[in-house]
């Protein structure tokens, strides 16, 4: 009895810890400046159709200082490859430097998969997430809605948590949602650093927002 | 002769494709509909599943016909096109359905499902549309730059 109750305890303070660790974390965005430093590596998700397109409109505006940025697509992801070397490849031709690599996870979720095998697949993603992001020690990761990306954040806070890397989560919410977020978005409101919305529907909606007018 | 391309980007759409009947070239994406060109008499079609870049369909077209895509609509609506989009009803969460209004409120384009695109090819105004000016992604990256402190 006594044991169980030790054991209850012991569990009971091991999560205050992890939670007050977790609040700790999220609110030390705004000191983290890795620009102050040099490079900043950038992991990017890449997601099916418009996310890609999208999120490849907001990396033409970043500078050479971003670098090396790391695309991650899902395996099932068959235009986002091309769409990328495409991209980087123009850069090149402007005199950009800076390295990039592309990386595959397992799809979080597929579009109409039900909402129970999607934790299931999302649990599996995060698998190969995690030790990707330990690898790769991103500076930041820049996503904007694919289910990708939320086992992405994960791990990145993660490393965050066991106080390895500070890695910021910088979260653009698509240019479709209007007057609702996404499945991730809900998700990743909380434990972004820097959450942008496109229209001002959703910042009054969502206070801790960023709101620049439409940037894709 | 009018051009007019219709595009459901990577999505299935069957239901468009399916109503789909004025003189066009037709993109297909995944759907398990990939029409034959002799598949209707009255006009000229051409269908195809995927392609590089559907910029040069855009540009060719008198009219383009999408799904309510991000990437169909901002491409199409960026090369100053007439765009009437059919939002695909019977995807979960109808989000699409959100920006097709949201634009269509302000006048950048005309909307319809499936069901109504008869009619609105019937009794569209194409004139009453207003061009779509384009995002600016400098501000999201000046943001960032002060915010991280990048030199």
């Amino acid at each position: 009895m006594a044991v169980l109750l030790g054991l209850f305890t012991g569990l009971c303070f091991t999560v205050i810890c992890v939670i007050v660790r977790l609040l700790i974390v999220i609110r030390s965005g705004s000191k983290c400046k890795p620009g102050e430093k040099g490079p900043v590596c950038v992991l990017i998700v890449a997601g099916s159709g418009g996310h890609t397109t999208e999120i490849l409109r907001l990396m033409e505006s970043l500078s050479q200082s971003y670098s090396p940025r790391h695309y991650i697509i899902a395996d099932t992801d068959k235009m986002s490859e091309d769409k990328i070397r495409t991209f980087e490849n123009s850069k090149k031709d402007t005199g950009s430097k800076g390295q990039f690599t592309i990386q595959r996870i397992p799809r979080s979720r597929e579009v109409r998969q039900s909402w129970s095998s999607s934790v299931i697949s999302t649990l599996n993603a995060l698998l190969y997430a995690v030790p990707l992001v330990f690898r790769l020690r991103p500076d930041m990761v820049l996503c904007n809605g694919p289910g990708t990306c939320v086992p992405l954040c994960a791990a990145g806070l993660l490393l965050g948590l066991l106080g390895l890397k500070r890695v910021l989560l910088v979260y653009v919410e698509s240019i479709c949602r209007v007057e609702s977020l996404s499945l991730s978005g809900k998700i990743l409101y909380h434990i972004s650093d820097y959450f942008f919305v496109q229209w001002s529907t959703l910042k009054d909606k969502y206070p801790k927002s960023i709101y620049l007018g439409r940037i894709v | 002769m009018k051009r007019v391309f219709v595009t459901v980007g990577t999505t299935s759409f069957d239901d468009l494709i399916e109503r789909v009947t004025s003189p066009e070239a037709v993109q297909v994406g995944q759907g398990s509909i990939l029409p034959d060109s002799d598949s209707c008499h009255e006009l000229t079609l051409e269908a195809f599943r995927f392609k590089d870049s559907i910029a040069e369909n855009i540009k060719c077209a008198d009219l383009v016909i999408s799904h309510a895509g991000a990437g169909s609509c901002l491409e199409t609506l960026g090369a100053d096109k007439p765009l009437l989009v059919v939002v695909n009803d019977k995807l979960m969460d109808n989000h699409q359905l959100e920006l097709a209004r949201q634009l269509h409120q302000d006048s950048h384009l005309l909307y319809c499902t499936p069901s109504t695109l008869t009619e609105t090819l019937k009794t569209m105004d194409l004139a009453v549309l207003s061009s779509f000016l384009p995002g600016q992604p400098k501000h999201f990256a000046n943001f960032l730059d002060r915010a991280l402190g990048v030199q």
